[in-house]
This record gives C-alpha cells, sequence and structure tokens, in this order.
C-alpha cells in the first residue's frame, strides 16, 4: 500500500530578545543587520522552508530595575524587516508577531496588507496579546487592559481586521463601507489597500490558555507552541483540533507548529556532547543566577552558581517580572517544583537552568532528527515545527543541508516551491472563506 | 558660480494630477504592486535624486474630499508607505527613503522603530516625513480619537517629532559590548529611557533598536503657513515649502529664517525643498496639451498648493534654476504622472540639470551625509574626557 505521507511544514524562527542565542560564539553575527536577515531568509528559502518568524517584545527587558545586560537585546522593527525582506526573497512565507493590545485595527491591517502585495502573497501575522503596565508605558494607550480583556480585543480586533481585509473585491474600483461597533472599536471604516493576493495574511497565535485556544480555534490558521514533548504535543493536538468543530472548521484548517531546537553530530554520542556544549554556552554562569534571580525576586548574586539552590525566601512584593514573558507563575510553588527537581537529580544552580532553558528538542544524527520530526507528523502530535537555531544568522545552516533532504528522501518533504505559491498554499490551508456576503459589511 | 541645489522626487500613487490614473488607464490593484514603484525608485536612484518622498494617509479618500461621497475617476488605493520603503531598501543604492507617516493616529514607538529599521536596512538612507493626519475620514477609520484642531495637531506632531529624536537617541552607538569576559552583550549605563511625558501621550522606555547607521533618520515636513513653519523651523532636518515663484519662494525663506531664529534648537540649518509639480514632454508645447487633457478628464483645472510647470526638459530645468536661485536648499518634483513623469525627470531632466551645473554633486553614501547634515551624537553620549567609567578596554566578539 502506497499512501502518500502527511506533509511536514516548518518554520524559521529568527530569534529575537532571548537567552539561548550563543552570541559569544566567534560564528554569531549581528541580530540588526539586515545581510544577517537576508542570510537568514535565503536559508530558509534553500531548505523549502513554509515561513521566517519574528517574535516581538515592545520593551527592553529590565533586571533589578536596569537594562538586562546579560542576554541578546535590540532587535528591529517587525513589519519593516519583513516588508525588507520580501524583496530579498521570492518564496518563503513572511510572519510577524504583531500585539493586538498595541495596535490599532486599521492600521495594521493595512501593514499586513501591504506586506501580503509587497511579498506576492507570503505574509502572515502571530495575534499575540501579551501586555502589562510596563509594555504599555511605551504606548498611548499604556497598560490598561486587564489579562481577560486583551483576548476579547484581541477577538474584535480580528474580526474587524477581516472584514476591512474583505472590504475590497477583485477589480473593483472601491471598497465596501465596513460599519464596525464593539466594545474595544467603533469605526466607520474605508479600506484603501485593494485585496491582497491571499486575499487575508495567514494568523497565527501563540497564547496558550483557554481563552487563547479558543481564539486560536475561531482565528487562527496556525499555532505556535511551547509543547515539544511527544505525548504533551499530542495533547495539545487534540484538544486545539477539537476545538474547531465549534466554528464549522476541518482538521486540515489548523496546522500546529510547536518550536524546536536540535544539535545534529555525527554519531549520537557526538550530538550529545555537542548538546552539553552548547547548553554550557547557552548558560553562563552568571545567567544561572539571573534566572533564579527572575524567580526570587531578589539579589542573589552572592550565590555559587555551582552550589544548590539558594535558601532564602523570595520577594514576591515587587514587580520584579519587568518585560519577562510566562513567568508571573506563583513564585511558591515553583521553587517548591525547582528544589524537588534539583534535590532529586542533585543538581547545582546552573545545571538545574540548562535543564530548564536550554534542553534542546532533537539531539542525534540527521538520520535520527528527520525520523523523529517524522514520527510526530505522521502519528499526529504536530504538523510540523518552529525550528530554532543557536546562532545567528547561520543557525539553520546544518539543518537545511543535512536534515532537510532526508526528509525528502521520505517523501514527507517538499523538495521544491510551486511557482506562484502563496504562504496559504505552502500551508496547504484551504481558501479564507470571506466574512462578507454583499449587504453584510453595513451589519451591526 | 550660481547657488547649486538637490532635487529630490516626491512620487504619489498614479502622479499628483487628480485624473493621471484615469488617463492612463490605472486600477487600484495596478498600483499595489512592487514592481512599477521598484522601476520608478531605481530609476530615480541611477539619476542620482537625492530622495523620494512617498505619499500616504490613513483614508482611502483624499484630504479635502467628502468621505462620504468618493469622486469617481479617482485613482484609489495604495501601501504603507514605511513598508514600501523598506521593501525598496534592497533594490536601491544611494537614494534616501522618505516615507509619510501621520501623526494623529498612530503609535510614535512604532513609528519610531519603524524608520529605524529602514535606516538599517537601506543603510543610512531613511527619512520620514510627518504629516498631522485630522481629516475626518482618518478619524472615522480609528473611531474614538477625539477631533483636535489643526494648532492641536500641529502640537502633537512636535510633539511625535521630539520623542522620536528621544527613542533614536536612546541607545549610544557602543551600547552593544558583546563582553564574552563578563557575559554583557549590552552595557545598561549607555542605554536611555525616553521618559517622555507631553500634553498628548507619554513614553518611557528606550527603543528596542539600537543606534541606526544615521543616528538620527531626516525628519521632514510639507509647511504652507505659520503653524507649520514653526514646527519645521522647531523640529525637522528639511521642509517643503509652496512657493508659486521666486519673489514667493523669498517671502517664504524669511519667513522660517524668523521662525528659526526663535524656535530652533539644532545648530543645523533648515534645508528648504521648494516644491514643484512638473509635467514633462520633450516636444514643445505637448506637456500643456497633456495637462489640458488631463483637466478635461478631471473636469476643471488642475489647483494644486504647489506651482504647476508643464514644459519640455529645458523649459521645467529654466524654472528650476529660477528658485535655486533664491536661496533654497532643494527643489521637490511632484510628477503629475506616474510613471511617466518620473521616467522624464531621471531620464530627461535630471541629467540637463547636471550637465549646466544646478545640481549639486555629492559623494556621501547616507543621507544625512548627502544633504551635508552631519550625524548626529546621541544626546546621552559623553566624550571620553567626561565618561566618569573607569572601565578597561573591552575584548570584543568579532561579529
Ligand atoms: C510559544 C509562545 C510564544 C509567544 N511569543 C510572544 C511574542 O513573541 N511576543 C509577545 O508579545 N507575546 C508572545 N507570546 C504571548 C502570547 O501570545 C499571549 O499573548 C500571552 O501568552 C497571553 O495569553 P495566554 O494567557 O493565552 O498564554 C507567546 C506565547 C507563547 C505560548
Amino acid at each position: 500500500m502506497s499512501r502518500s505521507p502527511r506533509q511536514i511544514h516548518l518554520a524559521a524562527h529568527f530569534p529575537g530578545v532571548n537567552s539561548t542565542t550563543v552570541w559569544t560564539d566567534p560564528a554569531s553575527g549581528s541580530q540588526i543587520d539586515f545581510a544577517a536577515f537576508e542570510y537568514f531568509a535565503r536559508t530558509a528559502e534553500r531548505g523549502f522552508f513554509d515561513y521566517v518568524f519574528l517574535a516581538e517584545g515592545l520593551r527592553l527587558r529590565e533586571h533589578k530595575g536596569r537594562v538586562h545586560e546579560l542576554d541578546v537585546l535590540g532587535r528591529p522593527n517587525t513589519l519593516a524587516v519583513l516588508a525588507a525582506l520580501s524583496a530579498v526573497t521570492d518564496h518563503v512565507g513572511l510572519v510577524g508577531t504583531l500585539s493586538t493590545t498595541f495596535n490599532e485595527p486599521y492600521e495594521l491591517a493595512r501593514q499586513l496588507a501591504t506586506l501580503d502585495h509587497l511579498s506576492a502573497g507570503r505574509a502572515g501575522w502571530n495575534a499575540v496579546t501579551s501586555s502589562d503596565a510596563f509594555h504599555g508605558a511605551n504606548f498611548r494607550r499604556g497598560g490598561f487592559l486587564a489579562h481577560a480583556d486583551r483576548y476579547e480585543r484581541a477577538k474584535e480586533f480580528a474580526a474587524l481586521s477581516k472584514k476591512l481585509w474583505d472590504s475590497w473585491d477583485e477589480g473593483e474600483a472601491l471598497p465596501r463601507r465596513i460599519r464596525h461597533s464593539g466594545a474595544q472599536f467603533d469605526v466607520d471604516a474605508l479600506f484603501d489597500v485593494p485585496r491582497s493576493p491571499q486575499g487575508r495574511p495567514v494568523i497565527v497565535q501563540a497564547g496558550d490558555s483557554a481563552d487563547g485556544r479558543d481564539f486560536g480555534a475561531e482565528h487562527a490558521e496556525v499555532i505556535f507552541s511551547l509543547h515539544q514533548d511527544f505525548d504533551a504535543a499530542r495533547v495539545l493536538y487534540d484538544d486545539v483540533k477539537g476545538r474547531l468543530a465549534a466554528w464549522g472548521r476541518d482538521e486540515d484548517s489548523l496546522k500546529i507548529l510547536p518550536a524546536a531546537t536540535f544539535v545534529i553530530g555525527d554519531t549520537d554520542a557526538e550530538a550529545r556532547e555537542r548538546s552539553r556544549e552548547i547548553a554550557r554556552q547557552q548558560v553562563r554562569p552568571e545567567q544561572a543566577l539571573t534566572y533564579l534571580e527572575q524567580v526570587w525576586g531578589r539579589d542573589l548574586s552572592g550565590y555559587d552558581p555551582d552550589g544548590p539552590l539558594p535558601d532564602v525566601e523570595p520577594d514576591t512584593g515587587s514587580e520584579t517580572a519587568r518585560g519577562w514573558a510566562n513567568r508571573h507563575k506563583a513564585v511558591q510553588a515553583r521553587i517548591a517544583s525547582l528544589r524537588e527537581l534539583s534535590e532529586a537529580e542533585g543538581l547545582s544552580v546552573r545545571e538545574l537552568v540548562i535543564r530548564l532553558t536550554a534542553k534542546h528538542t532533537f539531539v542525534g544524527t540527521p538520520e535520527h532528527i528527520a525520523s523523529e520530526i517524522d514520527r510526530y507528523v505522521q502519528e499526529r502530535a504536530t504538523d510540523g515545527f518552529t525550528v530554532v537555531g543557536h546562532l545567528t544568522p547561520h543557525g539553520l545552516d546544518e539543518f537545511a543541508t543535512r536534515v532537510v533532504p532526508l526528509l525528502q528522501e521520505r517523501g514527507s518533504y517538499r523538495d521544491s516551491y510551486d511557482e506562484g505559491a502563496t504562504l496559504r498554499d505552502l500551508l496547504g490551508l484551504p481558501a479564507p472563506a470571506r466574512t462578507l456576503t454583499p449587504d453584510a459589511a453595513a451589519a451591526r | 558660480m550660481s547657488h547649486r541645489i538637490h532635487l529630490a522626487v516626491a512620487l504619489e500613487r498614479a502622479g499628483w494630477h487628480p485624473a493621471a490614473g484615469r488617463a492612463a488607464g490605472v486600477l487600484p490593484h495596478d498600483l499595489v504592486t512592487p514592481k512599477p514603484w521598484v522601476d520608478q525608485a531605481r530609476a530615480l536612484d541611477r539619476a542620482g535624486v537625492v530622495f523620494a518622498t512617498i505619499e500616504d494617509a490613513l483614508a482611502l479618500t483624499d484630504r479635502f474630499e467628502d468621505a462620504d461621497d468618493p469622486r469617481p475617476g479617482r485613482v484609489r488605493g495604495r501601501l504603507d508607505a514605511v513598508l514600501l520603503a523598506s521593501a525598496l531598501a534592497p533594490l536601491t543604492h544611494r537614494i534616501g527613503l522618505v516615507p509619510t507617516v501621520t501623526t494623529t493616529h498612530t503609535e510614535p514607538f512604532h513609528v519610531a522603530t519603524g524608520i529605524q529599521t529602514l535606516d538599517v536596512a537601506s543603510r543610512g538612507r531613511a527619512g520620514v516625513r510627518l504629516v498631522v493626519g485630522g481629516s475626518p475620514a482618518e478619524r472615522a477609520n480609528f473611531g474614538r480619537r477625539d477631533e483636535l484642531d489643526a494648532e492641536a495637531g500641529f502640537r502633537e506632531a512636535g510633539e511625535v517629532a521630539d520623542v522620536l529624536g528621544r527613542l533614536w537617541d536612546s541607545w549610544q552607538d557602543d551600547a552593544i559590548i558583546r563582553d564574552a569576559a563578563t557575559g554583557r552583550f549590552v552595557d545598561a549605563d549607555r542605554i536611555h529611557n525616553a521618559d517622555f511625558a507631553g500634553e498628548f501621550f507619554s513614553i518611557t522606555g528606550a527603543s528596542i533598536v539600537p543606534r541606526s547607521p544615521q543616528g538620527r533618520p531626516v525628519i521632514s515636513v510639507l509647511a504652507h503657513e505659520s503653524a507649520p513653519y514653526r514646527l519645521a523651523a522647531e523640529h525637522a532636518d528639511v521642509v517643503f515649502v509652496t512657493p508659486h515663484g521666486p519673489a514667493a519662494a523669498t517671502g517664504i525663506l524669511a519667513e522660517l529664517d524668523g521662525a528659526a531664529a526663535e524656535l530652533r534648537r539644532s545648530a543645523e540649518r533648515l534645508r528648504v525643498f521648494a516644491d514643484v509639480v512638473v509635467l514633462i514632454d520633450d516636444a514643445p508645447g505637448r506637456a500643456h496639451d497633456a495637462l489640458a487633457r488631463l483637466d478635461d478628464l478631471d473636469g476643471g483645472a488642475f489647483r494644486s498648493d504647489a506651482a504647476v510647470v508643464a514644459g519640455t526638459p529645458t523649459e521645467v530645468a529654466d524654472h528650476i534654476r529660477a528658485l535655486a536661485a533664491t536661496g533654497v536648499d532643494g527643489v521637490r518634483l511632484r510628477p503629475a504622472r506616474q510613471p511617466d513623469d518620473v521616467f522624464a525627470i531621471a531620464d530627461r531632466l535630471a541629467p540637463l540639470l547636471r550637465a549646466t551645473r544646478v545640481l549639486r554633486d555629492d559623494d556621501a553614501a547616507t543621507l544625512r551625509g548627502r544633504l551635508g547634515l552631519p550625524r548626529p551624537q546621541s544626546r546621552y553620549a559623553v566624550t571620553p574626557a567626561e565618561d566618569p567609567r573607569t572601565t578597561p578596554a573591552r575584548e570584543k566578539v568579532a561579529p
């Protein structure tokens, strides 16, 4: 029996502000210069990736009241760099993370439609809500939205954006007027960008709460998740795909691409050794302590990174998690679990932080990595991965050269781009259903 | 030797004549593919034009048009100018790229980082033209924002210009240290919060983009009257003015000088560009005929804020030479029809002006350099003698 295998989808994450890019490596280049982005995007194209992906951070992280010095810091404006990339690439999708909290629908919708035109149909939008007063202090609206309200705004934002994108018909000289009055937005709009090649850019979603998953089930076409362990990935896959039916959608209308790191060796042993080495570069002693300081909310600089966990109480009174995503969980519970892990396995501070932050998803020979990626996809734990390297901008080179050909041999990965394919085509997504019937524009 | 000037071009959809698109059969969809923009920008780049501005607005209808009843036959549809300029950056070499940005509805933080990124992608050729976007159509597209009177709109634009400068300066040039020995990627002492609190908005943090090649990209505004003259004098590097002849130019220059004497904080002189709408045809008389046909199509004579000059390359060059003699720094040509008049500027007019030594020669690589503007230090930079820190020389990792 020769049923063709499920096709693997790969995204290439250009690491922005982060703690895992080994910037001390002599091969490490700029995080800002356009040449680095161009090199990276061309490598993604050489490896037939679906899209290049950028995260977003709207304020410089701080640590102990100062700009954080240890990690890669600084990134270009997402939309501007993707627009520039559109000019020097031909096939790869261009997906940016852009907040629904600190943008306005009319403006962001026209920017995304612009990117779709400039790239001949390769634009995507990772719609995130993340916000707090710390980030909000850089914007007119400030940090005014509570967590629960952010998805309300995100939903209304996405719904209004879709109406704007749908307001031009092919070949028409004028758009339809969009009247929208909701809790978040009250506009009477004539959208000024004609319908773009994809009609609408592909919508990506990354939030993990129930609200986030519901938003994803309603609006997203790709989910970027952190659940990379096989069983956890499978649970998320079933959960999110299970939510689609309520919106009249089928399994293929949404792809789930968890983040994945990798370390390649000629033998398994060599790969494991390299992985240990890279992890030690990723988590230097001062970074290990900083990680704990983020959890404890206090200065731990006197402690030994190669020793046991500090035996002091955390300071939970002050707002210390400035600009650090996903670290707001109950501090006490967090510390208890850290202690449990380090005691059970006899881990030093640095070893613990390596375990938590520098665990590489796929470690092994190219054959091993290719077969693992394929297994996840064939067994419906994911639809593919969002690959992140540990170097900028060369982090994808080895993957493109050594792993991609093996995926192609398996018949589960493309060996060419179709001429004129849009990002939605690359992802195998259905064309978007129009939200507007001829008279619906004025409704509501 | 007579005074020499720079030549700039203002790109606007199918051109500045409202009937240009209709005459050429341009559809909204034609204007939003990148190819015509790339072709025009490259032609102007080869011709040595110092910069191209790109018009933009956050509305479908034109500024003085009834938004509820858009006029038929006008050409519609455009791309976001900052993104379009960003796409042109890797495909051009010397030309400055100056997108238009509306100050009323946008987030100044996004504007600052977008223009910095344009500066990075173009290796120092970014500028921005700030416009107040207070039209009813723009407000309706965004909703909720209270109406601003014109004076308030200009004050707000001034705040935007101010905060752009603060954000652009927020990282000193040497903030990225990549100090492997201490594990520090940046030096926090060389990154500074904007800490701006104004009448219209406040912004606390530093930019997320390190300082860009020009340090501060070039800020420009268009000005017709006292309020915008004052905005330009206080905040801009370049101002576009609309004299309808050399005598008017002299008067405007005098008023700008007065405003600058009162308000200007920069040590650098404000660069003044005179705007002229041009329609060019090689054959004598043909440009006037073409203009008359466009006017017929639009149902009335084209009136612009700027002077309209239709003629042969030599006739247009004569007009430019007369403006140059008034002491302006440059002329910004608004092509009546795109791409025809853009190609005429690039292939006919610019070579003629160069041959007759009207154009200023320059061999600088950045837009500031070409305009004769120095690269500013960050306002937070300290000279080594003032530097209180006694850090030893840092070991740097080669990028
Ligand atoms: C894998 C992942 C990546 C994310 N990346 C970003 C990002 O780059 N920028 C950002 O502002 N928020 C980012 N977020 C935040 C989410 O998009 C979301 O707004 C936030 O997690 C709150 O939603 P939640 O409670 O549903 O998780 C990310 C979240 C996840 C799970």
